[in-house]
């Protein structure tokens, strides 16, 4: 399907819907609350102030643009297409994610709310939930799994210095999905003067259009910079998704290039046959959850299924419905890798450009240096880095039986 | 007549409120489940409410986070609740059943299928928490064809213009949640429940029943005085957890804490 940009203002649609994915289903409590969001939203989105107060911050204090840079060396050693990174790594807190919460805590002032709340895997979305929430002063508490608080006590040290309460979440498979359910257990209870800051594009409308919204910047700004220092438009975009943020990000303003390809990658954790992996669009189907219907890891009597990958930021039954929709219609190709694939991927990169991407990042890598492989040396595919790798490297070291 | 509005009708006609406990189905264990419901009746259960397990129960709090862990343990499924449901009608043909649970069992099964099999096991009404009636038209078509009272919640947040509308796509009773929170965790607040009951009533011509903070035969007794029931989940759901491991004592307790709350709401009305 070749989309326009008149097609593409209809997704989603007033109800929030992508073709068959996204919608609202949540309790009553909340409804009003996801109502006025939107109301205000679209009133602000269109607001010179608040645009303007975004884009400031996104300069001044994340640091953007973020740059695109020729991985000469990784393009010479794969030996196909040039090879371009997006630096998001390079952003205030190191991941993709702070465009976002930069986005809704200026929504939350406007809106006059002082607590917010956030769930968190890896733990990139909290501490750029708690570095907005210090800046503005508002009060803080990030809901994590029992889990990925073991696995990430890196970041769950610096969400504290920031003044962040970290809830550890003990229910069920104690991961993201866990700590999403207690955010929005907290945010029934607290809705009248809390934000709840949703890391990424999945959660009930309006949130999977807020958060793409923001995180567009990144595509904005590779579609600039490809066009002046490539000299073309990419012949592939690759991102790792989780939820699928920085994916959704860096591919909505290509959606209408038909030349364009795009990859998301999944985790494939200890590889989809044996079920343990986090790819719901490449292995799972359509299902509703956390307020959106769309392809979800389930059993056959529709329980969510416990997800696998050494990434804990992809760790993740769930996929925004905007992906759901893409794959369906065939604009974007869903694949994964292992969990071995990416720590290749992140040792390739650190060791041949010294640059040390995120684990989840690294599945993208992983993945883009295969299909660069198969591509003509004037071919462009461009990697979104969406993070950096500091956080992961207790996570590394211990794979590597060292003890720190 | 749905076997639901029969019920609340006939409660009504003689003044008095319909006490309607909830459970999760397959808690403590699946061959469990019937025994209990006929408990809960002889008990003095008008209306049951019997929980699907869910593995990521949002709008619950941990005891029925709990409930369903333990529920799921035994591999309950939603054809497995359905199918107590059929047994349960083999000694009660009287007592209206309303599966309360969340959207994606119902979604796994397929919904023309889920609701040929609940109206053949005798299921009466679908209560679907995160399911709001903007999200409902494909579905709520399939329960209303089969004479399946549709059952939405309203909250203490709903505006007017969506206690209208919620109304009119509903069926048998509105669920009035008490309380900005999940199951089991906030204090009911009676004048404003009173107020807010009252208010509904003018938008609305469906019985209301209210739930969420209901935990003794006090707080039943006020909140029956000023709707058309009550709804009791977490306060039994924690005694099924605390006496799991014996069946007899788990049957006596659950009657000991229903029959002072059937006498309280009874005692209202003479
Ligand atoms: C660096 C990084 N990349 C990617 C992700 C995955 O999220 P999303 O798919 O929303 O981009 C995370 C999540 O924690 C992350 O920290």
């Amino acid at each position: 399907m070749k989309l326009t940009e008149e097609m593409l203002s209809g997704f989603p649609d007033a109800r929030g819907h992508f073709g068959a994915y996204g919608g609202r289903f949540v309790s009553e409590t909340l409804f009003d609350s996801l109502m006025t969001l939107e109301k205000e939203y679209k009133r602000l989105k269109n607001d010179p102030d608040f645009q303007a107060s975004f884009d400031k911050d996104l300069a001044h204090y994340v640091g953007r643009p973020s740059p695109l840079y020729l991985a000469e060396r990784l393009t010479r050693e794969t030996g196909g297409a040039q090879i371009w990174l997006k630096r998001e790594d390079l952003n205030h807190t190191g991941a993709h994610k702070v465009n976002n919460t930069i986005g809704q805590a200026l929504l939350a002032s406007f809106l006059g709310k002082k607590r917010i709340i956030a769930e968190t895997g890896a733990g990139q979305h909290g501490v750029a939930t708690a570095t907005v929430c210090a800046r503005l002063g508002l009060e803080c508490h990030v809901f994590m799994g029992a889990e990925d608080v073991q696995r990430q006590s890196l970041n769950v040290y610096r969400m504290k210095l920031l003044g962040a309460t970290v809830h550890a979440v003990q229910s069920g498979t104690k991961t993201l999905k866990d700590a999403m359910n207690d955010a929005m257990r907290d945010w029934v209870a607290n809705v009248d003067d809390t934000f709840y800051i949703i890391g990424t594009v999945a959660g009930p409308h309006p949130y999977p259009l807020l958060v793409r919204d923001f995180q567009s910047v990144i595509g904005r700004e590779t579609r600039q910079q490809c066009l002046s220092q490539a000299g073309k438009l990419p012949d592939a975009l690759v991102a790792c998704v989780g939820g699928g943020s920085n994916a959704i990000g860096m591919f909505y303003p290509f959606l209408t290039d038909e030349s364009v390809q795009m990859y998301g990658v999944e985790a494939g954790g200890l590889g989809i046959e044996t079920g343990q992996h986090a790819a719901p669009l490449s292995a799972g189907r359509p299902g509703v959850l956390h307020g959106n219907r769309t392809y979800l890891m389930e059993d056959e009597n529709g329980q969510i299924a416990s997800t696998h990958s050494v990434s804990a930021g992809l760790d993740y039954p769930g996929v925004g419905p905007e992906h759901s929709w893409l794959k369906d219609i065939g604009r974007a190709h869903y694949v994964s890798v292992t969990d071995d694939e990416a720590l290749d991927g992140f040792r390739k990169l650190t060791r041949v450009e010294g640059i040390m991407p995120a684990l989840e990042t690294a599945h993208a890598v992983a993945y883009a240096i295969k299909l660069a492989a198969t591509m003509d040396k004037d071919q462009v595919v461009v990697i979104n880095v969406s993070g950096r790798g500091d956080k992961d490297i207790q996570t590394i070291a211990k794979l590597d039986g060292i003890e720190m | 007549m749905s076997r639901i509005e029969g019920v609340l009708k006939s409660l009504k006609a003689q003044g008095r409120k319909a006490l309607i406990p909830y459970i999760t189905a397959g808690d403590p264990h699946p061959d469990q489940t019937v025994d209990l419901m006929h408990t809960l009746v002889a008990a003095g259960a008008d209306i049951i409410e019997l929980g699907v397990p869910f593995s990521d129960p949002m709008a619950d709090g941990p005891v029925i986070q709990l409930a369903c862990e333990r529920a799921l343990v035994h591999g309950t499924s939603l054809r497995q609740v359905v199918a107590m449901v059929k047994t349960f009608r083999e000694k009660d043909d009287k007592t209206p059943i309303v599966l309360m649970g969340y959207l994606n069992p119902m979604e796994a099964m397929g919904y023309e299928q889920f609701a040929d099999t609940a109206k053949a096991a005798g299921v009466d009404g679908i209560l679907t928490v995160d399911l709001p009636p903007e999200e409902a038209d494909e579905v709520a078509p399939l329960f209303t064809e089969r004479d399946l009272d549709a059952i939405f919640l309203l909250a203490p947040t709903t505006t007017d213009d969506r206690i209208r509308s919620i109304s009119q796509h509903s069926s048998g009773y509105v669920y009035y949640v008490s309380f900005k929170g999940v199951t089991g965790s906030g204090k009911i607040d009676i004048d404003e429940v009173a107020s807010k009951v009252a208010h509904i009533h003018e938008l609305t011509a469906l019985p209301v029943g209210v739930g969420f903070g209901i935990r003794d035969a006090e707080t039943a007794a006020a909140v029956g005085r000023v709707s058309d029931g009550v709804i009791v989940g977490s306060v039994l759901v924690d005694t099924i957890a605390r006496n799991q491991s014996d069946p007899d004592q788990l049957k006596r307790a659950l009657t000991d804490l229903l029959r002072p709350m059937r006498e309280a709401l009874d005692n209202l009305a003479s």
